[in-house]
Order: C-alpha cells, then structure tokens, then sequence
C-alpha cells in the first residue's frame, strides 16, 4: 500500500513539476500575474510530493519489502536498520529519487527565499527549475522506476547492500554530493532566467552570489567526504584515484570555484556578465554531464552504477537538450549586454580572471583526460586508459602559478594597482613563507630540493598572504579589535576559504612526498618496521558480525620502544552478496597517519598486510573542510539577507 | 595605438601564448600516458588491423581470465603470479604486492604494468572488480561468441543488472 502511494506521489510530483514548468513561464511572457503567482505554492506542492515519494521508499526498506525488485536487490532482512535507510539511496532508482528530492528541495527554498525578487524573475526562475524537475522525475517514473514489483513471484530475502556502501562515509556522501550537483541548477535557473529578461547587473549577481556559493559548499562536502571513503573502505590508502566519477564531480567543482570568482566581479564591478553567465551554464551542465558518465554505463569505474543503455540515451538527450537550448539562448542574447566598466592590466578584476583561465583549464584537462579514452574507443582506435601520471603532471603545472596569484589577489585594488605599495608586504609575507616551510621542513629533517618543499612553499604563501592581508583590512579601520566586527563575513569567508587551499596544498606535497607504503608478509608475532615505526601483528582471529564473517588482525605500535596505539584491521565477507570488503585501521594524528589493511592470507599461516605512514594527509580533508567553511562564513554576508537594495552597482568598496 | 587598447593587446597575446603552450603540454603529457588495453591473444597476435604488437618495455593494460590452477606464490615474500587468458593464447602476469580482495582463479581481471617479454607483463597494479560476475568489457567483447554466460544470469542471457556500484 505505502509503496503505491509513494508511486502515486511520485506520479502527482511529475504532473505538478509539468505545471511548474508550463504555467508561470506562460505568465511571464503574457504578464499574467494571477499565473506568475502560482509559482510559488506548485513549488512547495512539488517538494512536498517528492518527500512523500522518497518517504515511501525508505519505508520500503525498513520493512524489507522483498517484493519490490529495488529493495530485494539492495538489501537484506539481516541489515542494519541505518544501512536499510541508506540502502534507498544506494542503488541506481533509489539515488535517482534522492536527486529529484534534492532538485525539488532546492526549488522549495528558491520559493521560500525569493521575496526580494521581481515576480516575474521569481517566476520564471521556479518555472525553468520545475522544467529540470520534470526531466529527472519523467526519467525516474519510467526509466528506472523506484517502486517496481516483481509480484507475484517475489525473493524471500534480498541480495543485501553492497558491502562498499555500508559505511558512514556511504551514509553522507550522496546527499551532500547530490546538494551540490543540483545546486547549481539553481544558478543555472537565474541565469536562463535572466537571459530571457536580458537583466545583468549587479544586484543580479548578488542574488545569485549566496545559491552557487551554498551549492559549492556541499558540493565541497560531498567529494571531500568521497575521498575520506575511500581512503577508509577501499583499502589502498590513496585518497583521490583520478576515478572517472570522481573526475565526473571534480569538473563541476572546478567551474563552479571559477563561478563563484567570477560573480564576485560581477556584483561588485558589474563586468564579465556573459563571462559569469557562461559559467553559471557551464556548472550545471557538467553536473549533468557526471550524471550521464555514472548513470550511463560509458565509463567502468568502481563508482559506475549497473548499465542500461536506455538510460544512457535519455539522460544523453536530455543533456543536449539542457545545453543545446540554453547554448542558443545564450548566443542571441549575450551579444547585446555590455560592460561598461574599465580595468587596467594590474588589477583585481585581471586577477580573477587569470584564476578562472586556470580553473578553466584545469576543468578542461579533467574533461579531455575523462572522456579522451572514451571517444578514441568509440573511433575504433582501441581501448586506452589515461594514467593517473597525466593528471598529476597537468595539476602540479597548474597549481603553481594559480597558488603564486592567489597570494597575491586579495592585496590587489579593483579597477587599478600601483605595484610600488605592494612590493614591501609582499616581499614579508614571501620571506615569512619561506622561513616557515623551511623551518617545518628542517624540523623534520628533510631539507630537500623536492616536492614537499614546493608544496610548503606555496602553501605557506598563500596562507600567510591571506593572513596578512586581512589584518592590514583591520587595520584600516583603526585598530585591529575595532575592525573585527566591521570587516564583512564573506571577507573573513574568503581568506578562510584561502587558508583551506593552502592547508590542502601542503597535505598533498607532503602525502605525495613523504608517504611509506609497504606491503609485508606477516605471522603472528612478526615485526615489521615502516618509517621508524614497529607494527607488530600479535592476533588474527575469526570476525562474527550481523550479516558479515571475516578475519580481523590487532596489531601494536611502537616507535624508539615507546607504545603509540593498538590497531585493529578487518577483512570481512559479507555472506549474501559473497563479497569481501577491507576495514582498514587508521591511527590518525594532525601531523601524520597510521594506516594498516589485511590482505589475503598466505600458505604457511601468514597473511599479507598493507602498512602506510603517511604523513600530513588529514590536511588533505581539512584544507576542504575550511574551504566549505569558508563558504558558509560568506553565506552568512548580512547584505544577502536585505529586502531590498536601491545602491548603485559598484558603490561598494571591497 | 590607444595606450588602453594596446594594453588589452598585450593581455590577449599572452593568454593566447599562455592557453596555447598549456594545450601543447597537455597533449604532451596525454601522449606519454596513454596506456593501450590488450588481451592475451592480442597481445600475442598483434592489435588491429596492422597487428601491431607491443614492444618489450612498453606501458600498457592487460585484461583476461585468470587461468585455474595457475596462480604460484613466493613462500617467503608478496612475490606471486598468474596465467592470463581470453580465447587461446596465454600470457603470464608478475606481481608483487597484494592483490585485490575480489582475485580469484576463473576471474576476469585488468592488470597495469611493463611488458617484459612477449608473454610476460610485470604489473604494478593489479584491478579487479566488486563483482564476482565482473568481466572487463573488452574481454567480454573478445569472447563473444564463445558463450559465456554469468551464474546470475543463465536463462536470460541479455538481462541487464540494476545492481548498484558507486
């Protein structure tokens, strides 16, 4: 009963996200108000039908209601009840749905917080969302239907959630993800919305300023909390794979970095408005373009969901529909705005722009490094894999002259810079950044000519640039106690977001550079001495747990004698799925990790273990954790939350 | 010239110079590590219409059935390694390291690594996937029309799985 009303639910979302769609931009075009305000309650109407949707389907599996396919494939009656409640999302139907009720949550807040906005850009804004909405329900009802039966003959019990999936990890990072994907449909909303009302300006960008910055906060989230997954559940101890999915997340990330730069601009200048605009476009199609790689089977990856080329083709026609339309609105619009306002070469405005040219490029090397060994499949020129090596290579390039301006950006005037005032705090800040790295680095004896110093190197400038930079702001309103208060959020925002850059920096030189990985071959009582530290294998035994057996290995660690932590690794075998998954055990510390996973077991009563010190790598999350911070801190602005702004564009001083 | 005009000169000429030469590394670098994807048989008779054959010390992917029976392991170290098939000839993979949870005998696996000789690669990476019915797509692709046909699947052979991976 419950899953047919879900369906039902499912059914009326679509026949309203139709309405959405339809009516207010029908208002719009015949300025009938009495349309226009329809947008809002069919945008709540639309959340709340989704909700009930993906409601049902997570009853569906704590009951374990074996006679729908989905729960029966994804699921088991000996799962625990947190992992049932996940199960329905981690499956291709179940996540489809998740997605739709993220969109429709999304549309749901623009309604909620769209006061200040004109009715008919209000309008026009819900009524594009409910046309994405439609799309993705339409595909859910019928191409990959959640709820199906499989009545009369049913399984009496499920083949269980994938073992990779049950994990905490698991538990957070689709939601998040997903939040961020969708998030910028919203920017992609506002800025369809405005090409068809030809309104750039200033006050548009603020607008959209706060829902691309809130998408690219989870959006951070999302694969920063991917990555801590796998480090944890996939057993090899790498954190980032160059994994076409996770290069099918990272492309929007990167777009949608240079978006919220660029915005930054056109709020405060009133320039790159087609610039800006092709950016809010770009973000959301390459959400979609991810969707496509994960959801279409193209691609192999251990993220990719099961294939099916129906799906494939319709998510391929409803992403050249989405681009191709919005591309021509583009191009019979954009050539009529202008901007007026004049820069000089050394100025904060070339700055940024020289930040989204690197992000841009960096988008592009992910795009053509993804998607390369597909069209030369496709060309009949044989099966290739791009290495991981490629990407390292393009992104050390990359990053060194990106983090070199990123120090310096935030010093840089709008409009123009005289260079002289800049060269005495910026040649301290350089020399503090060099006694710092080396310093750090002398201190663990290493001193070297490598990639941790570089990595130290620019990380500690741009951290202490973005330091330093914001005391001088504190200091220019008096003293720096005084200015505190004064300074905006969205300042502190971006210097915090800064700061998380430089910390992510540093923990991928120093990761890269100074990780010890060894694979060993161990009995019990064995020693095995991995960068100063001895693991010691001293039990392996039988592992019992509610739907998963196994072995699990404890170990001690000692380093110079001294007793630094007890480990406890697991291999478990799942029973219903016949799968065996790696627990590793991680001892982590701010300055560096303990990372220990059981392999196979070896004639002879020995068993192969993995044992990695990896130094710095927690840095890696937290640097994307301050960046999402950072976000949020710009979020909280106070000048997002006004009614209404009557200021001139540009009469804000940064 | 306009001083400003001659400025934004300046600017485009070395965004272009700057646009161009990161084009030109890139596809430098992408031509370094493109790695080929072969299976046993092609690796012995040759790629594509010219079957050309990988050269001894080259870069390349390997994927195919581990053959039952063969895997041999080094009683005192990670050192192991293993028969490839596909549709007759066999290749011999070396290893060190340890292997996926998923390896087993009569699994399709992909492994990354140097050719050495004709029929030896030495892999620095040994992949195989969540999936005991997991085949690399190119080595179904070369066994079709030898049947093979997944345990889950027999008696509907085309059926598509819904399972879910992320």
């Amino acid at each position: 009963m419950i899953v047919e009303a879900g369906q039902l639910a499912l059914t009326f979302a679509f026949a309203l996200s139709l309405l959405l769609s339809t009516v207010p931009l029908y208002g719009s075009f015949t300025a009938n108000q009495r349309l226009l305000l329809l947008a809002k309650p069919l945008a709540f109407g639309l959340f709340i039908f989704s909700a009930v949707a993906m409601a049902a389907l997570i009853y569906a599996f704590c009951t374990s209601d074996f006679t729908v396919i989905n729960v029966a494939q994804n699921s088991s009656s000996t799962l625990p009840w947190y992992y049932q409640i996940t199960a329905s999302f981690g499956s291709h139907e179940g996540s489809m749905l998740l997605w739709v009720l993220m969109l429709c949550g999304w549309t749901a807040l623009v309604a909620q917080f769209s006061k200040a906005l004109p009715l008919l850009l209000q309008g026009r804004i819900l009524g594009i969302l409910g046309l994405i909405s439609a799309g993705f329900i339409a595909f859910s009802l019928f191409m990959s239907n959640p709820f199906a039966r499989s009545l009369p003959f049913y399984p009496v019990e499920g083949r269980d959630l994938n073992p990779l999936l049950q994990d905490f990890g698991m538990i957070m990072h689709p939601p998040t993800l997903y939040m961020g994907y969708v998030g910028f449909a919203v920017a992609f909303a506002f800025a369809i919305a405005a090409l068809m009302g030809g309104r750039f300006d200033s006050v548009w960008a603020r607008w959209v300023r706060p829902w691309a910055l809130a998408a690219w906060l989870f959006l951070t989230l999302g694969i920063m909390l991917g990555s801590w997954w796998a480090y944890n559940e996939l057993g090899w101890g790498g954190w980032w794979f160059w994994d076409p999915v996770e290069n099918a997340s990272f492309m929007p990330w990167l777009a949608g970095t240079a978006l919220i730069h660029s915005l930054a601009v056109t709020e405060k200048r009133g320039t790159f408005k087609s610039w800006t605009v092709l950016l809010a476009l770009s973000a959301f199609a390459l959400s979609l373009v991810g969707a496509f790689l994960v959801r279409s089977g193209v691609l192999v990856s251990v993220h990719s969901f099961a294939t099916d080329p129906g799906r494939g083709l319709y998510l391929l026609a409803f992403l050249l529909v989405v681009i191709g339309g919005s591309l021509l609105l583009y191009g019979s619009r954009m050539n009529s705005v202008r901007s007026q306002a004049r820069y000089q070469l050394f100025s904060r405005e070339m700055l940024l722009w020289g930040n989204n040219i690197f992000l841009l490029t960096a988008c592009l090397i992910v795009f053509l490094g993804t998607l390369f060994p597909l069209f030369h499949k496709e060309l009949g020129l044989g099966s290739i894999s791009i290495g991981e090596p490629f990407f390292n290579q393009m992104f050390y390039y990359l990053t060194i002259p990106f983090a070199l301006l990123l120090g310096l950006g935030p010093w840089v005037r709008w409009k123009q810079q005289q260079v002289m005032p800049l060269i005495r705090p910026l040649a301290m800040v350089a020399v503090a950044a060099l006694i710092v790295s080396l310093g750090v680095l002398a201190s663990m004896q290493s001193v070297q000519a490598n990639l941790a110093l570089l990595g130290m190197l620019l990380g500690a400038w741009v951290g202490i640039s973005a330091l330093a930079e914001v005391m001088l702001r504190l200091r220019q309103f008096g003293s720096i106690s005084k200015g505190i208060t004064k300074l905006n959020a969205s300042h502190y925002g971006m210097t915090l977001a800064h700061i998380g850059f430089a910390v992510l920096v540093i923990g991928v030189a120093m990761t890269k550079t100074y990780t010890t990985e060894r694979d060993v071959r161990m009995q019990q009582g064995d020693v095995a001495t991995v960068a100063d530290y001895e693991f010691t294998l001293t039990e392996v035994y039988e592992l019992n747990g509610p739907n998963y057996g196994g072995q699990a290995a404890e170990l001690d660690v000692r380093k110079d004698g001294q007793f630094v932590t007890h480990l406890h690794a697991e291999k478990r075998f799942y029973r219903i799925q016949r799968t065996i998954m790696t627990e590793s055990a991680v001892h982590a510390r701010l300055s560096r990790d303990l990372y220990v996973s059981l392999g196979e077991e070896l004639p002879g009563d020995a068993w192969a273990l993995r044992i990695h010190v990896k130094p710095f790598v927690r840095w890696i999350w937290l640097g994307g954790v301050l960046m999402a911070l950072g976000a949020l801190l710009a979020l909280c602005d106070k000048r997002y939350r006004r009614k209404q702004t009557q200021r001139e564009p540009g009469a804000e001083h940064a | 010239m306009h001083p400003r005009r001659q400025k934004r000169l300046i600017a485009v000429v070395l965004v272009i110079s700057l646009l161009a030469s990161a084009i030109g590394a890139m596809l430098y670098a992408l031509q370094q590590n493109i790695d080929l994807f072969y299976t046993p048989s092609q690796l012995v008779d040759g790629l594509g219409k010219d079957k050309i054959k990988p050269q001894v010390g080259q870069r390349l992917r390997i994927g195919g059935m581990v053959v039952n029976g063969s895997v041999t392991r080094d009683p005192d170290s990670l050192k192991v390694s293993f028969d490839l098939v596909d549709t007759g000839p066999i290749v011999r993979v070396t290893y060190e390291g340890i292997l996926p949870d998923l390896f087993r005998e009569g699994q399709g696996i992909v492994a990354q690594g140097v050719l050495i000789d004709a029929t030896t690669i030495a892999a620095s990476e040994v992949l195989a996937k969540h999936d005991e019915e997991y085949m690399p797509p190119e080595v179904a692709e070369a066994l079709k029309g030898i049947k093979h046909v997944p345990p889950s699947q027999q008696g509907a052979a085309n059926a598509t799985s819904t399972e879910g991976r992320y």
